[in-house]
């Protein structure tokens, strides 16, 4: 028989105590969003062909309806229709952002994030921020995937649409990001008001049908829906010309969307519990 | 510095918190008064409900008292948020780390939302990895981690800056008894090098004893008992069980066992019961004598007070009873909307 003999030791790595000697040190608001932005970014560099998950419903739609399309006198119909994807991709996917967020609520994450010395306000203008890089991506998607056919690439004209959708993305996002905090841990709640307000949105915009023949009221509608004025100038972007009132018009829409939605998702975010 | 030695870190005067729910209210915290001083190692005591999360969440910032007000850091915790969030560090009871993410960007983002440079970051990042053992699962999504390695992580989370006070919400649940204790080395050690001042919550007496010097014990949202884990053991004692050969045995066990100072001695066939302070001391002399004057004991028990016993002396009730009084209402609630729906 052996009989062992053991004595009590500092046996843990002493790393809660830490070695390298420094210090924290107080972080300025940009480099807050920088590092909120840098997280955000992390699961798509880990797995980028998460990016096209949100891209699911566009891409089937651009494949079961650009068959349909009629011949136009004016030129490809596909020409016409693959802006309104485009738009209505910039859209799906800003709205699914709060999805990400609810999810970190109920796992929480969240929790620890609110507690860190992050300001509030860069918490969510780098969350929001993140929009910028799916919808750069998808696009670049989308177009590689009609080039072949009917459509003529006008890279000027891409640049510019990216740029007028930007602003909607990152409000449309710091929205989609309120609704998340406001449904707390009920992420259905999330689910029922985002899935009841993208349709509307999407079916006033002009996105699948033109809305010329539409009565009355529903050209009102529409006439208050941003996402119809930045739909009609993409539409004009992408087919290479540059009518400065649409795409001004555009531009507007975007930037009212932009700013009206992160200021209400700060709000938002600075009562977050 | 705002605060000097001795003047409390973390003060609380009648902090109360309400929940409505239902229509009903839940006084999950009433009229907390709290002292705890910088570097001290306090762990909050209570069953599940008692309101000891509710109390960790005003102190962080992440809810508003309904009345009362706390200091942490010498910072009022609804005026002056941020400075609090600053002087503190947190580790809730769900997860830190985003199930989508990877264990060492978790930490390196935290690192780096504290101001650490890139390089400090991932060396702080390399160093809480190897501490808590998941060096190896530190590149694969927290989502596929098992639930003791995310906890770990989690707690890592919370010291990557070394805060100089710091919460943690059951740091130990879901941990295997080795890990268990390495966490309580961690905390320790942080305490002791550093003077963190520590608050944590638990259930087990038993690692509030390892832990903490102080107890504060919680029901109902109020202070029960604020003591030494020593003192409010001591108060109890332990239980020895001693099983004998045959019930004449167990009674002369018993009535050796009787001498113990403070003892209360139950007989149950050829077991006796002995609960007396200090008992787990008084245990071996009580069996050497009990072999020596021809009744052996065969089987020996010693077993510490639990949070069970604690509770049961401090409040006249047990846990169980405790948790069947709040269940109660909930299964009122639940027999209310049956009878609504039966009537509609
Ligand atoms: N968001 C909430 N809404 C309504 N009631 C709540 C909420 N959070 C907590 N409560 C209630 O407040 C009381 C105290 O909860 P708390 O989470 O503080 O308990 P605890 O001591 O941390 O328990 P546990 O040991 O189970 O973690 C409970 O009755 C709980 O149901
Ligand atoms: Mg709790």
């Amino acid at each position: 028989m052996t009989i062992e003999i053991t004595q009590v030791r500092d046996a843990a790595p002493a790393a809660s105590v830490r070695r390298t000697a420094v210090a924290a040190s107080p972080v300025g608001i940009v480099a807050d969003i920088g590092n909120v932005f840098a997280r955000e970014l992390m699961p798509v560099l880990r797995n980028p062909a998460s990016v096209l998950f949100a891209m699911v419903q566009p891409l089937v739609f651009l494949a079961l309806f650009a068959p349909l399309l009629p011949e136009t006198p004016t030129g490809s119909a596909l020409q016409w229709f693959v802006p309104g994807i485009v738009s209505m991709t910039a859209l799906m996917s800003a709205s699914f952002t709060g999805a990400n967020l609810s999810e970190e609520i109920v796992s929480g994450s969240f929790e620890r994030l609110l507690v860190s010395p992050v300001r509030r306000s860069a918490l969510l203008i780098g969350k929001s921020l993140r929009e910028m890089v799916p919808l750069v991506l998808q696009t670049l998607v989308i177009v590689l995937a009609v080039a072949p056919f009917a459509f003529d690439v006008h890279v000027v004209g891409i640049v510019g649409g990216i740029v007028v959708l930007v602003p909607f993305s990152v409000g449309l996002g710091a929205l989609s990001l309120a609704l998340a905090v406001a449904a707390k841990d009920q992420a259905w709640v999330f689910w029922t008001v985002q899935q009841t307000a993208i349709f509307p949105l999407l079916l006033l915009a002009g996105v699948l049908l033109p809305l010329d023949g539409a009565p009355g009221w529903l050209q009102t509608a529409a006439d208050l829906n941003p996402l119809r004025y930045i739909v009609d100038a993409e539409r004009a972007l992408f087919a290479g010309d540059y009518p400065m009132d649409t795409i001004a018009a555009g531009l507007a829409g975007s930037v009212i969307v932009g700013v009206l939605g992160l200021w209400i998702g700060v709000r938002a975010m600075n009562r977050a519990s | 510095m705002r605060n000097h030695e001795k003047k409390p870190v973390i003060r609380t005067v009648g902090l109360t918190r309400h929940y409505t729910r239902n229509k009903q209210t839940i006084e999950a915290g009433r009229g907390l008064d709290l002292e705890i001083a910088p570097g001290e190692l306090v762990a909050f005591l209570g069953p599940n409900g008692a309101g000891k999360s509710t109390t960790l969440r005003m102190l962080t910032t992440l809810i508003a008292p309904t009345a009362g007000t706390a200091e942490v850091a010498g910072y009022d915790v609804t005026r002056d948020r941020a400075a609090v969030r600053r002087s503190i560090g947190y580790v809730g009871q769900g997860n830190a780390a985003g199930h989508q993410y990877r264990g060492r960007d978790e930490l390196f983002s935290q690192a780096r939302a504290h101001g650490l440079s890139r390089r400090d970051a991932r060396s702080r990042t390399d160093e809480l990895l190897d501490a808590f053992d998941l060096t190896e699962h530190a590149d694969r999504p927290v989502s596929r981690l098992s639930g003791g390695q995310r906890r770990r992580l989690d707690v890592a989370i919370g010291l990557v800056q070394e805060p100089a006070i710091l919460f943690l919400d059951e740091p130990s649940t879901g941990l295997d008894p080795q890990n268990r204790v390495n966490l309580q080395e961690q905390v320790r050690r942080l305490n002791a090098k550093l003077g963190t001042t520590i608050v944590l919550t638990t259930h087990y007496l038993e690692e509030a004893d390892a832990l903490a010097g102080r107890v504060i014990v919680i029901d109902h949202g109020r202070t029960i008992a604020d003591d030494t884990a020593a003192a409010l053991k001591s108060s109890l004692g332990d239980l020895v069980s001693l099983e004998f050969g045959s019930a004449a045995h167990a009674m002369a066990g018993a009535a050796g066992a009787d001498r113990i100072p403070g003892a209360h001695v139950t007989v149950t066939d050829t077991v006796v019961s002995v609960r007396a302070p200090f008992g787990r001391d008084a245990a071996p002399g009580l069996v050497a004598d009990l072999a020596a004057a021809g009744t052996p004991v065969t089987r020996l028990e010693v077993v510490g007070p639990t949070l069970d016993d604690v509770f049961l002396n401090l409040t006249g009730r047990s846990l169980r009873e405790s948790n069947e009084t709040a269940s109660a209402v909930d299964a009122a609630d639940i027999a209310g909307d049956q009878n609504e729906g039966a009537a509609a």
